[in-house]
């Protein structure tokens, strides 16, 4: 798979190409020319990105690992029109924002010619989609499918303190039959963020996914608790599981229980499965965190240091902390050496594990687009015997 | 010739009610709900879509009951499922070879007509692959029904009985869908394919697919795996000469024109039916019509309205 860079791919002339080459560009071209388009502008594999008002510079500024994260427009004449055009490979999804610097001053905005937006803890960015993505329909509302329900719950005496819990329970939830548990790290985010509960509510709907209780955590000091921290996976294994195996009809079987999270909460899963073989039977691990060194010091930071010591232990001696592993990361983050790496290793403890990348970045709509193909690995629905 | 009409899913838009207008129903309906399982009772939607005439045979707990009562027949017939999917395991490894066969053929580059020629070799073949692996679970069937005599015990004569006296006060049938392995094993546990014969029935989804000769699981494009429509078993062969394919839209890429010619053709003369929402098939005797926007798999990779 080729890295985005800002080469262009011949032959094809652009549509920026030739609205520069035809004509003199005044402000009633620039109009036209924008009224004409959406952007950014996608054509085959190129992406053209487009700003219209004052400026010393424009930069474009993303999250894409390999790639500059600085990319300059170029001014049009003495015009305010700017323009920059990048590879942008199929399938690619990609954050973003404009920094427009005026008297020395540097300014980082929302495309304003894009309307794609996707949000997350820090605010939202400016979206580019390359040539095939599509926000999958099952991420979105669905009037057809039956909804779930959310019940707030609150577990005291953890060795986390008081602690705040959010737990789905799928449509026509019964108290006669039995479900699976999935536990979600940053529950509060991947609601927010990554639609989950619409997810949740499309997917067994369609039977894609078996019907599922979900508990939801909300984290107090992720940077704290996630890394291997002792406590946290006491209050997970120790607390909340039994919590919710007492409330509600759980199968009390690892194969039914599944630790999910992404970025410092994929670390969390992965470290309190360790602590606790046996115990949870499936994991889902979304662009975990999950950095080590080989010789000599990590530079990724203090805040990683409790991570490169657990992952530096694991892969000393990583057991068989669960059964069945999906794992997914962005080509587009610095993270994806890590997870690749992660690969043969959970498969040398015997672990089934499914590993996928999507040309995206560390971000909130990225492990929403892969929550259909984990889940419905680790819990298949009953899809192929029931036409209701 | 049983008389019937075949429904596409009912919960968003029934139109149960004008298929019992259709078949002239004048009277209470034996309904079945086993293939929603633990929730068959759960019909009071259905009752009331169905003027609330409907009494429902639940066949599936009635199936608990009688396998609760008589553990032998619960292990055998625990076994036989158990043989039953270990058979369909094996098919659906050969079928996978098969079914990839025929796509390879399709894509080839060489002259049409010996695509064409080839093509049709490879689907015979997967005929052939279908029709060895009906003969098989009829196999599997017949040899339970012969060892174990289901219909001889007591556990399941007494709610035979209990059936059949229902049935004797109703003058029409309404099969839901669900689970159709679970639905299909519930009707064939009682035997009822017989018994459900000289009565108008109205049966959709999974409840359609049961009720023809042959049952095709399907979906092109699942979260998992090839995708490769399956035949599960051979059906209560009512309604013969269609397979109901509920829920088309959703569950079939139906514009691809290389995948609808491979399905049709596998199961010619058989008629490929989609059943979404308000289609409907009904069946006056020998003959059969169809509601508007029901549409026929054509063989050449098209779509047809059999309006």
């Amino acid at each position: 798979m080729s890295a985005m860079n800002t080469r262009l791919t011949p032959p094809t002339k652009l549509a920026i190409q030739s609205f520069l080459a035809h004509g003199p560009v005044d402000a009633a071209a620039i109009d036209k020319f924008l009224r004409s388009h959406s952007f950014p502008l996608i054509e085959g594999r190129n992406a053209t990105f487009v700003y219209r008002g004052p400026g010393d510079q424009v930069n474009l500024r993303h999250w894409v690992f390999g790639l500059g994260s600085s990319q300059p427009f170029t001014r049009v004449g003495n015009t305010d029109f700017w323009y920059h055009t990048l590879e942008l490979p199929p399938q690619s999804r990609v954050e973003y924002k404009l920094e427009v610097i005026l008297g020395g001053v540097g300014t980082w905005i929302r495309d304003p010619l894009n309307p794609n937006l996707a949000h997350d803890p820090f605010g939202a960015n400016s979206v580019a989609h390359g040539q095939g993505y599509r926000t999958p329909n099952w991420t979105e509302h669905d009037p057809e499918a039956r909804p779930g329900s959310m019940v707030e719950a609150s577990l005291e005496g953890t060795p986390l303190g008081t602690q705040r819990v959010s737990i789905y329970l799928p449509a026509r939830f019964r108290e006669s039959r039995r479900y699976p548990l999935l536990i979600v790290h940053d529950g509060g985010d991947y609601l927010r963020y990554a639609a989950l509960k619409t997810v949740l509510d499309n997917l067994i709907h369609r039977l894609e996914v078996a019907p599922l209780v979900a508990a939801l955590t909300h984290p107090g000091d992720r940077i704290g608790e996630y890394p291997n921290n002792p406590s946290h996976a006491a209050f997970i294994a120790e607390h909340l599981l039994p919590f919710m195996e007492k409330r509600y009809p759980l199968y009390a079987a690892p194969a039914a229980r599944c630790l999910m999270g992404a970025s410092f909460g994929g670390v969390a899963s992965l470290s309190t499965a360790w602590r606790y073989p046996g115990t949870f039977g499936r994991l889902l691990l979304q662009s975990g965190s999950f950095a080590f060194t080989d010789i000599g010091e990590s530079k990724r930071g203090p805040v990683f240091a409790r991570v490169v010591d657990f992952v530096n232990a694991f892969r000393e001696s990583p057991g068989r902390p669960s059964d069945k592993v999906y794992l997914s990361c962005g080509t587009y983050e610095s993270l994806i050496y890590e997870n690749r790496s992660l690969v043969p290793l959970l498969q040398s403890t015997g672990m089934d594990v499914k590993y996928e990348e999507a040309r995206d970045g560390h971000n909130w709509e990225n492990w929403r687009d892969r929550l259909r193909s984990g889940l419905s690995w680790l819990f298949p629905g009953p899809l192929w015997m029931v036409y209701e | 010739m049983t008389r019937g009409v075949l429904l596409g899913p009912q919960r968003l838009h029934p139109i149960v009610d004008k298929a019992a207008d259709m078949l002239g129903i004048d009277g209470r309906i034996a309904a079945v709900t086993a293939g929603w399982q633990e929730r068959e009772a759960e019909d009071q939607e259905l009752c009331a879509a169905l003027g609330n005439r409907a009494v429902n045979l639940m066949l599936h707990a009635r199936a608990e009951t009688a396998f609760r009562e008589d553990p032998e027949l619960f292990a055998a017939h625990r076994a036989k499922q158990d043989r039953l999917r270990q058979l369909q395991d094996l098919y659906r490894l050969r079928l996978a070879s098969h079914l990839k066969a025929a796509r390879r053929v399709q894509q080839a580059q060489a002259p049409r007509d010996l695509i064409e020629s080839e093509l049709e070799e490879a689907v015979q073949a997967i005929r052939l692959l279908d029709a060895h692996h009906v003969v098989k679970t009829h196999h599997i069937q017949k040899d339970f029904d012969r060892k174990v005599k289901p219909l001889e015990r007591p556990a399941v004569v007494k709610q035979l009985k209990e059936i059949e006296a229902i049935l004797a006060t109703c003058a029409g049938v309404a099969i839901a869908g669900g689970h159709v392995a679970v639905l299909y094993n519930r009707l064939r546990l009682f035997d009822l394919g017989p018994r459900l014969a000289d009565l108008p029935i109205i049966a959709w989804s999974a409840g359609a697919m049961v009720v023809a000769s042959r049952i095709v699981l399907f979906h092109d494009s699942p979260p998992q795996g090839r995708g490769n429509a399956e035949v599960l078993e051979g059906g209560l062969g009512l309604f013969p000469g269609v397979v109901p394919l509920p829920h088309a839209r959703r569950r079939l890429n139906l514009q691809d024109p290389g995948r609808i010619t491979v399905f049709a053709r596998r199961f010619a003369p058989a008629t490929c039916v989609a059943l979404d929402e308000r289609c409907f098939l009904h069946f006056d005797g020998p003959r059969w019509s169809a509601g508007a926007n029901t549409f026929q798999l054509r063989t050449d990779g098209h779509l047809v309205a059999l309006h």
